[in-house]
């Protein structure tokens, strides 16, 4: 018998497929990994601490910066657990329409980015990724006429959004979500039937249902193995009862499956904004009466079905104005734990695409 | 008047008459040696300088962006910025490289790069040498880079450049087989192992029309012998940052770079000869047929690349072994069945006996990877809605 030894490579934190800055300790047999661990914490700013000594409206612009890709869902989640804390509302009709408008083009915007990301870790050389971001800019374009800002909007604040969008928003946007199905069918033309693509995603971080529950992944990865739970739909806040939409699942449990219900879901975001453009009210986009923030005694949970998955915001109030325990629960961290167990077994040229095919956020996992 | 068909053999009749006049006679085949082997050298260079460019103005056309526009007007002087860039740049070497390994591998990477051109015949007239068994020297030459890349990879003192030149040679080697089972039905019907009389052999019509199964096995092998998309694995970069050069910087990354898109010139050259019948073409002048066909062939490869993702090593492996290595072998008995019932069709024959095998072939294939994806299929697991 030959005699061989295992190989431990560090794939990060610099590495040009990882995401951010995570590292994964691979020890490999030949090209096959044995072994994996994440290591992560690079990009830790002490989030969850520093919010103690804000007031709960100091602390929207932090969400924003938690998953960085997807800031007005992070707003939204906070939001709502601040109005739970405190007792706000009920929140102004337009308010409601403006956020869940929000919220879903988010979910556009991440999922372009995790499908075109996912193609550039397999290796298609940055086609895919640039339709992906031009499709995405149309949407930033709409956040910043919205909040002034692209990517750290804090447009949603406890109580409703920051101020009315300008008059010109409705119709851009309404622009932008006609032509989003028509991009969805470019991407699954381009990417869906792809032999090569097939082979490299079929069978790939395979995560069976009971796994995935007893990690308690979520999202898109949780709906890929084949379990039909959508907050939105388990649990429907803001008003995301009044509107028609499916929840997509795959039977596959591979990327693949995550592949497609990521494609699935964005003509669902599409479903859902042509109607909620369609029904928008005129009126106030703020409570009455949010001033200053100074929520009684005790705690709330309130999580949101954000693109990647479940998102909470747990607070706890002691009186003042400051939050006394202020906890995310972050998706991509709870994701991620799922890891190991979809990479042993498969060659390294998979460990970056099933890593694309949780779909991190490092600002999330490390806070 | 010389005839613009002639352009280069006048140019060297013209060259070696006025040199003829002061030089003995073996001073002047050396003077015109050493004039071709610098004209070949510079034209390389300028092309493979501009081969990047181009392909970066199609991937970005494919990609729906501009491409390289600062540098110059359409960011012509591009080339000639990132040229300077990696000579001034410092070259650095790991602390746990082998030195000499090292240094070495560059330069056994660049030189059999180079060699082939001293056979490849870009028109009539226009070949360094024409020598008798120019089929089998230009794989033979070209695969000694397979030895440069194992050299970088082992010398960098890096793992992921271990993985990317341990990927190469298995690569290499495999994918050596199929292409030149696909060469040797071209020689079987041209009769001879010189390229230019492969080139005469096509008068009348290019191989390709003749062969079709073997030019499509002849293309893929030659995109995997030059480590492109979508069989890029040596230097996947989301996988192995850059595989073998990850620790070259400087002019050590450039010799790659150099000898990457020469070979790249150089396959494509070899399949233009081989298949798509040379320099043969109506109007325009021969070299310039044979360019528009290498650079037809070298846009096939920027489209897939812009285009596919990358296969994995095993399937990689898997295509070579298990599906090219038997439809090219398929491919020679076909192409010699035909060639011997000789059925004065010219290249009808030809044509529909590879494509009905092609056609039977991606039934199979398909067949196969339906039973594979049912096999893999598993029962929806639904939990109970809330």
């Amino acid at each position: 018998m030959l005699r061989t030894e295992t190989l431990s490579i560090n794939v990060g934190p610099q590495h040009p497929s990882t995401h951010g800055v995570f590292r994964m300790l691979l020890t490999l047999d030949g090209e096959r990994v044995v072994d994996l661990k994440p290591y992560f914490g690079y990009l830790h700013r002490g989030i969850e601490k520093t919010a103690e000594q804000r007031t709960y409206v100091q602390n929207v612009p932090f969400t924003d910066r938690l998953d960085y890709i997807c800031g007005m869902s992070n707003n939204l989640a906070y939001a709502l657990a601040v109005e739970k804390l405190a007792g706000i509302g009920p929140i102004p009709e337009r308010a409601e329409y403006l956020r869940v408008i929000m919220a879903e083009l988010t979910r556009v915007v991440n999922h372009c980015v995790a499908i075109g990301f996912l193609l550039n870790d397999l290796g298609a050389f940055f086609t895919p990724v640039l339709y992906c971001l031009r499709q995405r800019e149309y949407i930033l374009d709409l956040f910043e006429m919205a909040s002034g800002s692209r990517m750290t909007p804090s447009y949603i604040r406890p109580g409703g959004v920051v101020e009315d969008v300008p008059p010109e928003f409705i119709p851009a946007a309404k622009k932008v979500v006609a032509g989003l199905p028509a991009f969805v069918d470019e991407l699954d033309q381009l990417l869906t039937g792809n032999e090569i693509l097939m082979a490299r995603l079929q069978n790939v971080g395979v995560l069976p249902p009971e796994r995935a529950i007893a990690y308690g992944v979520t999202g898109p990865v949780l709906r890929g193995s084949g379990v039909a739970y959508d907050i939105r739909r388990a649990e429907p806040y803001s008003i995301y009862d009044r509107f028609d939409f499916d929840v997509i699942t795959e039977p596959g449990q591979d990327a693949y499956a995550r592949f497609l219900v990521r494609l699935g879901e964005m003509r669902q975001s599409a479903r859902i904004l042509e109607q909620a453009l369609a029904q928008i009210p005129e009126g106030p986009v703020m409570a009455e009466g949010v001033r200053r923030i100074r929520p009684p005694a005790g705690e709330a949970y309130a999580r949101i079905e954000a693109p990647k998955g479940e998102l909470g915001f747990y607070l706890i109030s002691d009186g003042s104005p400051n939050p006394y325990r202020f906890r995310v629960r972050p998706t991509s961290l709870i994701n991620l734990q799922a890891l190991r167990d979809m990479c042993v077994g498969h060659l390294v040229a998979d460990v970056v695409v099933i890593l694309g095919s949780i779909d991190l956020t490092m600002g999330e996992v490390d806070r | 008047m010389p005839s613009l068909n002639n352009l280069f053999g006048f140019l060297q009749d013209w060259i070696s008459g006025k040199l003829s006049g002061f030089l003995p006679p073996w001073g002047v085949t050396l003077a015109m040696m050493v004039i071709t082997i610098v004209a070949l050298l510079l034209f390389l260079v300028v092309t493979v300088m501009y081969l990047t460019y181009l392909e970066r103005k199609v991937l970005a056309r494919i990609a729906d962006r501009l491409g390289p526009n600062r540098a110059g007007p359409l960011g012509i002087a591009q080339p000639v910025a990132d040229v300077l860039k990696l000579i001034v740049k410092e070259v650095i070497v790991p602390a746990r490289a082998d030195v000499p390994v090292y240094f070495l591998a560059p330069v056994v990477m660049v030189a059999p790069a180079l060699l082939p051109y001293a056979v490849l015949p870009f028109g009539p007239r226009m070949v360094p040498a024409d020598i008798s068994v120019a089929v089998l020297f230009v794989p033979a030459v070209t695969s000694i880079t397979t030895l440069a890349l194992l050299m970088a990879g082992w010398g960098s003192g890096n793992k992921f450049s271990l993985l990317g030149g341990l990927r190469a040679v298995a690569q290499k080697v495999s994918y050596s087989i199929p292409l030149l089972l696909a060469f040797l039905a071209v020689v079987l019907v041209s009769g001879s192992l010189s390229l230019v009389r492969i080139v005469e052999a096509q008068a009348s019509y290019p191989f390709l029309l003749a062969q079709p199964l073997g030019f499509i096995i002849a293309l893929i092998c030659c995109v995997a012998e030059v480590n492109r998309s979508p069989f890029d694995i040596p230097e996947a970069e989301s996988e192995l940052v850059a595989g073998y050069h990850t620790e070259y910087s400087g002019v050590g990354f450039a010799m790659f770079f150099l000898a990457e898109y020469i070979g790249m010139f150089t396959v494509s050259a070899m399949l233009a000869i081989l298949y798509l019948g040379g320099w043969h073409g109506p109007l325009l002048p021969p070299y310039i047929w044979f360019l528009i066909k290498v650079y037809l062939i070298l846009c096939v490869m920027f489209w897939l690349r812009g285009t596919f993702p990358r296969v994995r090593v095993d399937q990689l492996m898997n295509l070579s072994w298990k599906v090219l290595l038997p439809l090219s072998m398929v491919n020679v008995a076909v192409v010699a069945l035909v060639d011997k019932l000789g059925l004065r069709l010219g290249f009808l024959p030809g044509l529909v006996a590879g494509l009905v095998v092609m056609a039977v072939a991606a039934a199979v294939l398909r067949t196969r990877r339906r039973a594979r994806a049912a096999a893999a299929a598993r029962p929806a697991w639904q939990v109970r809605e809330a």
